[in-house]
Order: structure tokens, then C-alpha cells, then sequence
């Protein structure tokens, strides 16, 4: 980021252009949203039993650090539907379409799975490059149809969604050799279809976290120091000025709104293609007609990260945190759902936060301005701006 | 002691890094218009923000007609009968003009809406101060004038004795200025007090009683405007001498650059051509000015020059080459630079750091990205000599974002970037509005040092003092069509305002090819 090359090369600015990197206030106005949001689910434990919200509100807190793999494992695809979202959305796109992505990426790497033969270890790395695949084709037509006939992209993608789902279950269902019947469930997966699994015990954690992460850090990059990642953002800030400097408006969405489908594609092959923890076995995915909630719950982790591509990983992992924690609550006799309430209370605190969080850090902004100024004069010009 | 209605004694505002009000003092007389004259980011806005009670000053107390007030928000602001026009109207465009006066403040009777009281006290104000609306019109519908008076109505319906009009003239025609002026002594006669804030000179002259001069937040001194003249209260303002007129050396003309044939653009707004048929050279070392009224296809020309907009019919050689389907990086590439009318539209990336906005047309060059990686610290050293070369000025140089500079710094920086990337045609489009005189006279010296080096330039301006000072050819356009071609030198105001009206036209035709 140019901030931090900036104090790097100025040393003394250091702490200053830190507290007006734009990251800071996307931090702290996160943090806020949790704290808030966590303790605004803790009233409502209260209010649900009080004599066990303690023990429950532990859980929350806590629970999700004794199945460490598990919590990982589904940060997993909610990481890479978060990054579909916050990527289409640097670029002034709601791809609230995550979901319909993320559900052909899944069939697609089912696909390959089950119906191709390929040799050891290739096979499920093709597997997953085929969900990208899957995934990017349910994000190119809303991209074509927003960048050719200015169609909205919120209308097409949610369409998609049910297209997708609707679609992916037909044809699970009229497959014999990915779908059995008794069980009402996808088969267990070839074993070299399986993603290598990390060896947490009792967890289905793969390597799909590591890739998803490494996806995280590459769109990182790639919005900050190229020219794509310039021209993405120019055009997200302001769509006629991008126009102005003659970048190509038109190529440029329907290239974020691939790329945006293939993220959650990815995100549908890592869930998918996992080995769980019995010998043998392999996730499973049943066809009944529901849209994926992870694609969902992208646009929430999304959010939360402030559409920061680092910011998506915390904010999933965090997610699946508290989901993991939250499973167990009822342990002390509360529904699962506590924690739904919990996170949207989160997410609803991470827009509110935005204006606590200016007066916060506009307060530390002002200190260390104050300081800086009083210690050198080498920027006269500060006084005299606007 | 006088008999002020308002005194504003010893304001201090701060904002984070800034002082934006330093101990101003500012008294209002009754049945006075005071002017509030600075240049842009002196601290005017802000001071009237602190009477309307938008922002709450650290230090200083506000006396109204001899009481201390204490003043949160603008409803405190309107019991105490201040009104204030923004320069961006407050108004619901699909409400009708009479919805919008009573908005807030509806008349009721029997628990429903009366809107014949209304109706009955709006035909009154407006005969009364000669503000012609019409009560049942969509805001929408009616004129950026018209939607200026209904704002003066709403005030007067509240029956505010103190009136505030933040820089009124900003978006107004030149006929719509003239009728506002004598609108704003019409209430001054009736006796309301009226504050304004401008950094237009004439107007001040034309209207004000006194005026207070503001300079990067410190008060200058307030003058009784009789006693003064323009010269004075611009040197109050910029703190050095201004010259109005700007001189330039005679320069021979070289090859055409631009040669515009036939064009024809399309209306967006309705069905005839906004632009017709329009033929013109521009050639190196000459500053060709579009002028004419708003809104006579000036816009929908640029765009169309710029690649913003597609051209309907003719053809446009850019360097000799056909850009008239060419992108609009192809005609930069070939050496067409563009000033924008709308610096926060198109011109500028509010929310990108000042040095990624001086790179917006260059960032793909070699020079600043090697194999798709933008190679920052290249960003860095060219912003950070094109801010010391143009005087950029910001509060934390090439990583200040944008959004936080003042107008004229904006406007500089786009200069800037337009000015040094390589160009044959620089196209200005009403380079200079908004500014103040300081940046106005840096912008006409800019424009002038680029004919100088031998660059072709058009300009598109509404100020007829613009037009005539800057430019050494004039093209005038009315509905469209280019009426006349006239020079500078053998003309007058009054001829261009009749050519800029539609009353007189020559087509310009022979004198052009006889060059």
C-alpha cells in the first residue's frame, strides 16, 4: 500500500500515516462492530435463559477454539464467497450472486470428480480449477449482461441463483453415479478427488484454507499494486472519471464479474471435495432446493471485512469462530439459531460502528496530527490546506 | 454603539489540522446586504455554517438583535428567524414548488393538510418581492432560477429577517444573475438583513453595502463598499496585487491541429441535434474559444471531441489523424489533453490519494508499471514534482486524498496532470469556474503558456471576460450552431452578447478560409 510505502521511506511519518491509512479505520470500526454485537447478543442470552447465559456466552466466545479445524474448514467457503463479494464490490458491483457461483463451482468439481478418471494427485487439483470454472461462467453472464444492455447486476445474479440451484439440483438428482437415492445425498467422493486433508483430528480441514488464504493475499496484491487492481478501484470511486481516462469500462466488468464467480466456484470446490473424518468418507451435498447460505454469508463476511481482501480473512475466520462456538450453546439448552442473531447483530453493528468509529479515530487521528506538527515544521502546507 | 441584528464576536472554529475560523468578528446590520468575500477555503462557508448552526464554534459568542444565543442546528437557527440558501438547493424535486415552502412547516386544519392558506401567503410573498413562481410546477420542471426563488420563498414564508445566500450566482445564466441582484435589494429594502458569500467582485460592487474580507481564516477588515474598489478588495482577498487583464505576446499561428467538418451531435435531452453541423480548425499557437450561453450544445460538443459521447455525423482530425470513432485513450495517445467542466465528475477520483490522481491518464505508460505492477515509487517522484512545479498544494503532499483539497487545489492538480502529459490540443472546458481570482489568473497564465509553446488550445467558456481576455479567436454557439467567428481585438461585449443571444450571426465562413 502506497501508506506504507510512504513510512517506510518517511520514517518519522510513521505512526501518523498509519492512523490515516484507511485500513485503521476499517479495523477499529470492525473490532467495534464485533464488541457491540457481541454484547448485544449477550442480552439477548440473557433474555432467552438467564440462568445459563454465562456458560452459553462462553461457548460463543471460546467454544470455537476446541474445534480449531472445524473452524477453519468452514471459514473456508465462506472466505471465498466474502472475497466474490468484496472484490465485485471495489469495483461498484453487488454480487449478491455468490451463492448461484458458488453452487455451480461445487457441481462443477463434483463433476470431475465423480465422472472423470484422472491420475492420482492431478485429479482433484483439476477438480477444483473446474469448480473456478464453474463458478466464473455463473459470474460472466450477469457481468455481460450489466456491461453490454445495463442490466442490473443485483437482478441478474439473483436470478442466478435460482437457475444455478435449481440446476445443479436436476442434475445431481438424474445422475446414478454421483447421487444415491437411499441416502438422498451426493456419494462419498473418489479418494484421489479428495483435497489432501491438513490431519487436524477429527475435522474435515484441507488444504482448501491455505489456497483460500494464499487467493486472499494474491487479490490483495493485485488490488494494490497493479494496474487491473487501479483501474478496478477507479471505476468503483467513480465510474465517469474511469470513463474519462480512457480506461475500458465495458471489459473491465465483466473481467471482475469472472473473476468474482470463480472466487465462490473455489469456495464450492473446497467445501465439497473435503475428506471428513471417518476413513473413507468425503462431504456430501443433498439437493433439496435450499440456495446456499454461504453465499450469503459471504456478503456478511464481506461486510465485516470492509471488503479488504486481509480484512475477508480475519472477518471469515471470525465468523466461523463464533458460528463454531455458537453450535454449541446447545450444550446449555439454547438453539443454534442465538448465533444467527448474534452475527447479523454483528454485521448490522459494522455499518453503525462506521460513525463511532470516525469520532474515535478521528480523536487519535487529531492527537498524533497535533504531536507531529508541534515536533517539525517540514510541512508548512498543512495549515494552508482547505 | 450601532444597531447591529446580528454580531458574531471573536469566532474560532477548528477542524482537525486546520483552523478554519480564526477570532472573526462579523456585524450585520439591519436592512444591510454584507458581503462575505474570500477565496475558496478562506473560511466563509464555515463561518455561516457556524450562524446556522451546522457547525458549534470552540470560542466567540453570536448576539441576535442584543441577546446572546446559543445556537445547536438549524431549527434553532430558524426560531431565531435566520434562513439560509445553499448552494445546492435543499429541495424534493418531485414535491411541487408549493409543497416544498411548506415543507416543515404545513399549515393545518382539522388535522388536514391546508394548502390554500399556503397557496393564498405564497402569491402574496412573491408580488410582494417580485419572485415570479408558479406554486403548482414540479421542481423538476422549472429552471435552476426558478428552483433559486422558491428557496428565497420557503425563508421569507418562515418569515426570517436574516437571510443567507451561500455563493447564489454560482449556477445562475447571466440574465438569471441580474434578476437576482435586484430580487436581493428588493429585500434589503423591505427590510431584511442579507449576508452573502461570493468571490465574485462585480456583484459585490453591484449589490453589497459593506463587505468583510476573509483570508485563510483570519479577518482581513470589513469596508463600506462605496469607499472601495475592485482592485482594493481583490488585494484584501488574494493579499498581493491581481491584474484582470492578461498580457500575451502576439504569436504566429502554425499548423492545424484540430479541424473539426460537419458535426453533427445527437440531443439527450430531446429530439433535435444538440449540436449542428459544426465545421472550425483550431491551429498550433492559438487559443480558440467556444463561447456562448449554457446550454447550447457546448457540453454535448466536448463530449463528442473527447470520446465521451458518440459523434452523429462529420469528422474530426486530430494531428491529421480521423479520431472521430477513435477511444478516448487513443485520442489522448495522439495528443488530445482534456480540463473537464465537471473536476469532481469526470476529472478527478475523489477518493484516490492526490498522486494517484496526477498518474489518471499516464498510469499504463512504461514509465509508471512495469508487467501490470504500478511502480509506486515512480507515482511518487512525478507527483511530487508536479506538485512543486504547479504549487499543489494539500495537506500531506502526493498521499492526501483528493477529496480533502480545496477547489482551486483541485483544479490545479488536473491542470497539472492535463498540462504535462504529452499533448498537441488542450481541451479547457470552463477551466476557471468556481475558482477564485488568485486561481483564476493562474489558470488564464497556464492556458496562455501553452499557446506559447506552440500547443493548439480550446476553450469553452460562459464568462464573457474570459472570452474576451484569453482567447485569440472567438467562436460563438447559439442552438447548436456556430453564429459567428469574431476577434478579440475588433470586438466588443455587447456585440458577442448579442451573437451569444441569437439576435446577430455572421457564418464565419469566409473570413475562415481566407486565413
Amino acid at each position: 500500500m502506497q501508506n506504507k510505502n510512504s513510512s517506510k521511506r518517511q520514517f518519522r511519518f510513521n505512526a501518523h500515516s498509519l492512523t490515516h491509512s484507511k485500513g485503521f479505520s476499517s479495523f477499529s470500526s470492525a473490532l467495534m462492530a464485533i464488541l457491540l454485537g457481541l454484547i448485544f447478543g449477550f442480552i439477548i442470552m440473557i433474555i432467552a435463559a438467564p440462568g445459563n447465559a454465562i456458560s452459553g456466552f462462553s461457548y460463543v466466545v471460546f467454544g470455537g477454539l476446541s474445534r480449531i479445524g472445524d473452524v477453519f474448514y468452514f471459514a473456508t467457503p465462506i472466505l471465498m464467497t466474502g472475497l466474490a463479494v468484496g472484490f465485485a464490490f471495489k469495483m461498484g458491483l453487488f454480487n449478491i450472486g455468490a451463492s448461484g457461483q458458488y453452487t455451480m463451482g461445487m457441481y462443477f468439481a463434483l463433476y470431475v470428480g465423480f465422472m472423470w478418471d484422472l491420475p492420482g494427485e492431478l485429479h482433484w487439483i483439476v477438480a477444483i480449477i473446474a469448480g473456478m470454472v464453474g463458478g466464473m461462467l455463473f459470474g460472466l453472464i450477469p457481468g455481460i449482461f450489466k456491461a453490454l444492455l445495463n442490466v442490473n447486476e443485483v437482478i441478474t445474479s439473483i436470478m442466478f441463483n435460482y437457475i444455478g440451484m435449481y440446476l445443479v439440483d436436476m442434475l445431481i438428482q438424474g445422475n446414478a453415479i454421483m447421487y444415491s437415492s437411499p441416502t438422498s445425498r451426493t456419494r462419498y467422493l473418489p479418494i484421489n478427488a479428495k483435497i489432501p486433508s491438513l490431519g487436524i483430528q477429527g475435522s474435515n480441514v484441507n488444504l482448501g484454507i491455505i489456497l483460500a488464504v494464499l487467493i486472499g493475499i494474491i487479490l490483495y496484491i493485485v488490488l494494490q499494486k497493479t494496474t487491473f487492481g487501479y483501474e478496478l478501484k477507479a471505476t468503483g470511486f467513480n465510474k465517469y472519471a474511469s470513463d474519462y481516462a480512457g480506461m475500458r469500462g465495458k471489459r473491465n466488468i465483466i473481467l471482475t464479474m469472472a473473476i468474482a464467480g470463480g472466487l465462490a466456484g473455489l469456495g464450492g470446490a473446497f467445501f465439497i471435495l473435503a475428506p471428513t473424518a471417518i476413513t473413507g468418507s468425503s462431504m456430501t451435498y443433498e439437493p433439496i432446493n435450499i440456495i446456499a447460505a454461504n453465499g450469503f454469508n459471504g456478503i456478511a463476511v464481506a461486510l465485516l471485512g470492509h471488503s479488504h481482501p486481509i480484512g475477508i480473512i480475519f472477518s471469515s475466520i471470525f465468523v466461523s469462530h463464533i458460528q463454531r462456538g455458537g453450535t454449541l450453546t446447545s450444550l446449555v439448552g439454547y438453539k443454534p439459531e442465538i448465533i444467527d442473531v448474534v452475527i447479523a447483530v454483528i454485521i448490522y453493528f459494522s455499518a453503525f460502528a462506521m460513525i463511532m468509529n470516525a469520532a474515535l479515530s478521528g480523536f487519535v487521528k487529531n492527537r498524533l496530527l497535533k504531536k507531529n506538527e508541534a515536533s517539525k515544521d517540514s510541512e508548512p502546507d498543512i495549515k494552508e490546506a482547505e | 454603539m450601532e444597531n447591529y441584528i446580528v454580531e458574531m464576536r471573536n469566532i474560532t472554529k477548528e477542524f482537525p489540522g486546520i483552523i478554519a475560523n480564526d477570532n472573526i468578528t462579523l456585524n450585520l446590520k439591519k436592512g444591510e446586504v454584507h458581503a462575505l468575500l474570500g477565496e475558496n477555503g478562506a473560511g466563509k462557508s464555515t463561518l455561516m455554517s457556524v450562524l446556522f448552526g451546522l457547525y458549534k464554534a470552540e470560542k466567540g459568542e453570536i448576539i441576535i438583535n442584543g441577546k446572546a444565543v446559543n445556537i445547536n442546528n438549524p431549527n434553532d437557527a430558524n426560531a431565531l428567524g435566520i434562513g439560509m440558501v445553499h448552494q445546492h438547493f435543499k429541495l424534493v424535486e418531485v414535491f411541487t414548488v408549493l409543497e416544498n415552502i411548506i415543507l416543515g412547516v404545513e399549515p393545518i386544519s382539522k388535522g388536514f393538510l391546508d394548502k390554500s392558506q399556503a397557496r393564498k401567503k405564497i402569491i402574496e410573498l412573491s408580488e410582494r418581492y417580485g419572485l415570479k413562481v408558479n406554486p403548482d410546477a414540479l421542481i423538476e420542471d422549472i429552471s435552476v432560477g426558478m428552483q433559486q426563488r422558491v428557496e428565497i420563498i420557503k425563508m421569507l414564508y418562515r418569515e426570517n429577517e436574516i437571510l443567507i445566500f451561500d455563493e447564489p450566482t454560482a449556477v445562475l445564466t447571466p440574465q438569471e444573475i441580474k434578476d437576482l441582484l435586484k430580487i436581493m435589494r428588493g429585500l434589503a429594502e423591505e427590510g431584511k438583513s442579507i449576508l452573502f458569500i461570493t468571490h465574485k467582485l462585480n456583484e459585490i460592487m453591484a449589490l453589497a453595502d459593506r463587505c468583510t474580507v476573509l483570508r485563510k481564516g483570519k479577518c482581513i477588515g470589513t469596508v463600506d463598499v462605496k469607499d472601495t474598489t475592485k482592485e482594493e478588495l481583490s488585494k484584501m482577498m488574494v493579499g498581493r496585487d491581481i491584474s484582470f487583464s492578461i498580457e500575451k505576446e502576439k504569436m504566429e499561428t502554425g499548423d492545424v491541429v484540430l479541424s473539426v467538418q460537419n458535426v453533427t451531435v445527437a440531443s439527450k435531452l430531446h429530439k433535435n441535434n444538440a449540436v449542428k453541423n459544426v465545421s472550425f480548425d483550431v491551429r498550433a499557437g492559438e487559443i480558440v474559444c467556444l463561447a456562448g450561453i449554457d446550454g447550447n450544445g457546448q457540453t454535448e460538443f466536448v463530449s463528442a471531441l473527447t470520446g465521451l459521447e458518440k459523434t452523429n455525423e462529420g469528422t474530426m482530425l486530430l494531428c491529421g489523424q480521423d479520431i472521430t470513432k477513435a477511444s478516448i485513450r487513443q485520442r489522448s495517445i495522439t495528443g488530445m489533453s482534456h480540463i473537464p467542466e465537471d473536476r469532481h465528475k469526470h476529472g478527478l477520483i475523489l477518493d484516490y490519494t492526490l498522486e494517484e490522481n496526477l498518474v489518471l491518464q499516464r498510469y499504463w505508460q512504461p514509465e509508471f508499471q512495469k508487467n501490470g505492477f504500478i511502480r509506486f515509487n515512480e507515482v511518487r517522484q512525478y507527483a511530487e514534482g508536479l506538485i512543486e512545479r504547479f504549487d499543489v498544494r494539500s495537506s500531506q503532499g502526493p498521499i492526501s486524498v483528493a477529496r480533502s483539497m480545496s477547489g482551486g487545489n483541485q483544479q490545479k492538480a488536473i491542470l497539472a496532470r492535463e498540462i504535462d502529459k504529452k499533448h498537441e490540443l488542450l481541451v479547457a472546458v470552463q477551466p476557471t469556474r468556481g475558482l477564485d481570482v488568485g486561481a483564476i489568473e493562474y489558470v488564464h497564465k497556464q492556458l496562455v503558456a501553452r499557446r506559447d509553446a506552440g500547443k493548439a488550445v480550446f476553450l469553452v467558456s460562459l464568462e464573457l471576460e474570459e472570452v474576451m481576455n484569453v482567447s485569440d479567436r472567438i467562436l460563438v454557439i447559439y442552438e447548436g450552431e456556430i453564429v459567428g467567428e469574431l476577434d478579440p481585438k475588433e470586438t466588443n461585449m455587447q456585440e458577442l452578447g448579442l451573437y451569444m443571444s441569437g439576435a446577430k450571426r455572421n457564418t464565419g465562413k469566409e473570413s475562415h478560409n481566407a486565413e
